[in-house]
């Protein structure tokens, strides 16, 4: 069994440590309208105040309802957004103060990101030879034209392409397949980390099943490490080995994969995990929690899930739980923290 | 007798390059009240047999043959503004999109006691009562003052509910419902699922539930039809084709679906992908992925072959076969 990153001894630094991290939006109406209508300023906390710690050649799972900040979370650790608050660490260098020195190339290197929709991230009018060749270029990784095409060759077979595919257009693939292609990109520079957003969610299944053997294999071949954040549990639960499930912002349980799905602890994941419908219990009856989730732009007080959760009392519309250890696991819940469920 | 009859019904969508079959010759039938799944990848031809019931086909896609009857009257020959009648009237329809399916411009109200009045002879203070009633039963909270909100000041969820509001709007006995859930969240859809599930077993409608996710299927369905390049491929009752699938297919799909109950290192992958229907291959369409095709498959398309409790369009099924491997 894998260990709880949590509780992982002082000396195995873990690779990618998140300590705090927030984003904020400014989703204020303009400047005439708030002068005119006297409209207020308006602040979207996307993410707000995430910590969490992702172990060398493990996998990390974050999963939520859309709108609960994961997105934000990943572009946060690839460096596409500037943190509000917060900071990443990545094998010890913080993460966005090194990417603003000259020197930050080296780091961009060793993180990359596959991006949800294949349709949309590569560029249509570039070849496949283009496309997975850009990066060993842009880091001057090869020397020459030639060592970069077989370079590309080795990538594309790497994720299950052929070496002819490299002329090709992103249209003559399939979905499946353009995804193998996104992968094959992001493996160019070599890096340590991927982080995978929603990686086989426009994926129908059995090409979804081909995908996440292949991000399997390429882990245990190179040791690379995994931020995997998705909608389904059911894929969390086949990649993961540490999940932290988010809702509107926040952390509200980080435990390891069996821990959480054989006991979770916070009423927020026992919702999600009762929600998926199962393939081996057919007719099954369930009760779905009720309600919504709520608008970020104007989140409940205190637990944020207080308004749909059926264990909620006065203390949690009035104080925001924090995230403590409760037998090894992460949970910010007060009923969890005084034993009440 | 069934509700709805569908035989060799063939799509065809011409094209400059020539005419592309979509749908190839399926059948199948749905009884009154059963809960029929169609499941399936993307371009295995669901989403079309759906629009051919309902008569959206859109151009230049046609039924090129084959019948559809609504109770034992044939439907898919009908001109436009009989089918017209037939639409909304006796068979409801769930799109994917909650909000492409409303009209942004109109209240829900307006739109809900359209339809109504549109399909039953009722005054427009009474149609408006039983749009009230109908938003109640959905479960939308204080449906006297929601009735007169725009779509837009509803959430998906909600919105979702007042399109299957305006499905069951006019008292159908068919809903064909095209991916319901797949554009919400997990704890919203299985709000929706259980929904649906309700509302026509009180009615008493029929439902053809069209999705790619065999979990809804498991959960909802009484029956399921498994769709392949434009065939259905297996026909039987839901457990028996979860559990037991008698088309290799089926059972390379089931494999394939990463479960919260089963865990495995590896998941089973299908290689290859579904043919483009320009090149669907000779006989059976799954051949060339299937692991145990042998050389009929690659020749003569196989029919729906009775399986244990399914039916399976597969030569592995057939009489002779069995003989010739036990010989």
């Amino acid at each position: 069994m894998s260990a709880i990153p949590v509780q992982a001894p002082a000396d195995a630094q873990p690779l990618v440590r998140v300590d705090d991290l927030a984003k904020t939006f400014d989703v204020s109406p303009p400047w005439l309208n708030r002068v005119l209508e006297r409209k207020p300023r308006a602040l979207l906390h996307a993410v707000d105040g995430v910590s969490f710690e992702i172990e060398r050649g493990k996998t990390m799972a974050l999963v939520g309802e859309s709108g609960c900040g994961k997105s934000t979370v990943a572009r946060l650790l690839v460096g596409l957004y500037a943190p509000s608050r917060g900071n990443v660490a990545f094998d010890g260098q913080n993460v966005h103060a090194a990417l603003a020195r000259p020197g930050g190339r080296s780091l961009r290197r060793r993180i990359q990101m596959i991006f949800q929709d294949p349709y949309a991230s590569l560029n249509p009018r570039w070849t496949v030879e283009a496309i997975v060749g850009e990066p060993l270029s842009e880091h001057a990784i090869v020397s020459d034209g030639a060592a970069r095409a077989a370079r590309v060759d080795e990538l594309l077979q790497s994720v299950g392409l052929s070496a002819q595919d490299k002329a090709k257009y992103p249209h003559q693939f399939s979905g499946g397949q353009r995804q193998r292609i996104s992968i094959a990109r992001a493996l160019a520079t070599a890096p340590e980390f991927l982080v995978c957003d929603e990686p086989t969610s426009a994926l129908d299944v059995s090409v979804q099943a081909q995908v996440l053997n292949i991000m399997k294999d390429l882990q245990r071949e190179r040791g690379l490490t995994y931020l995997f954040i998705s909608h389904n549990l059911a894929v969390v639960r086949h990649v993961s080995d540490s999940v932290g499930v988010m809702y509107l912002g926040r952390l509200v349980e980080v435990a390891a994969k069996r821990a959480l799905f054989a006991q979770p602890r916070h009423p927020y994941t026992r919702m999600l995990l009762d929600a998926i419908p199962q393939m081996h219990a057919t007719g099954r009856a369930r009760t779905p929690v009720q309600g919504e989730v709520p608008n970020p732009l104007s989140p409940p007080t205190g637990c944020a899930f207080h308004p749909r959760c059926p264990h909620a009392n006065a203390r949690c519309s009035a104080e925001r739980p924090r995230l403590l250890d409760i037998d090894g696991v992460r949970v910010a819940c007060h009923a969890v923290e005084e034993g009440r469920i | 007798m069934s509700l709805l009859e569908v035989s060799h019904l063939v799509v065809d969508i011409p094209g400059r390059r020539g005419t592309l079959r979509a749908i190839d010759g399926i059948s199948f039938s749905i009884a009154p009240g059963e809960i029929l799944g169609v499941v399936g990848e993307s371009g295995a031809g669901k989403s079309l047999t759906g629009a051919a019931i309902i008569g959206l086909l859109e151009p230049p896609g046609r039924v090129a043959s084959g019948e559809i009857l609504l109770e034992g009257k044939r439907i898919d020959n009908l001109d436009p503004r009989q089918m017209h009648h037939i639409r909304g009237k006796r068979i409801g329809a769930i799109f994917q999109d909650p909000l492409t399916s409303l009209n942004p411009l109109f209240t829900v109200g307006k739109q809900l006691t359209e339809t109504i009045r549109a399909h039953l002879p009722v005054s427009e203070g009474e149609a408006r009562l039983r749009a009230i009633r109908l938003l109640e039963d959905t479960g939308i909270p204080a449906a006297e003052q929601r009735i007169d909100h725009y779509p837009h000041q509803f959430s998906g969820g909600m919105r979702q509910r007042v399109v299957i509001a305006l499905a069951l709007a006019a008292e159908p006995t068919l809903i064909v419902a095209d991916e319901p859930t797949t554009a919400l969240d997990v704890s919203i859809q299985a709000q929706i699922i259980q929904l649906l599930k309700r509302l026509c077993r009180e009615r008493g409608a029929a439902v053809m539930l069209i999705t790619h996710d065999m979990g809804v299927i498991a959960e909802t369905c009484d029956r399921v039809a498994v769709m392949y390049a434009g065939r259905i491929v297996e026909i039987g009752p839901v457990h028996e084709v979860i559990h037991a699938p008698a088309h290799p297919y089926t059972a390379g799909l089931m494999a394939s679906i990463p479960d919260m109950a089963i865990e495995r290192e590896r998941l089973n992958q299908i290689d290859g992908a579904m043919p483009r229907l320009n090149a669907i291959p000779t006989g059976c369409a799954y051949h060339p992925r299937c692991p145990r095709a042998f050389e009929r498959c690659h020749v003569e398309r196989p029919e729906l072959l009775a399986a244990g409790a399914t039916h399976a369009a597969c030569w592995l099924h057939d009489a002779e076969h069995g003989k010739a491997v036990q010989a």
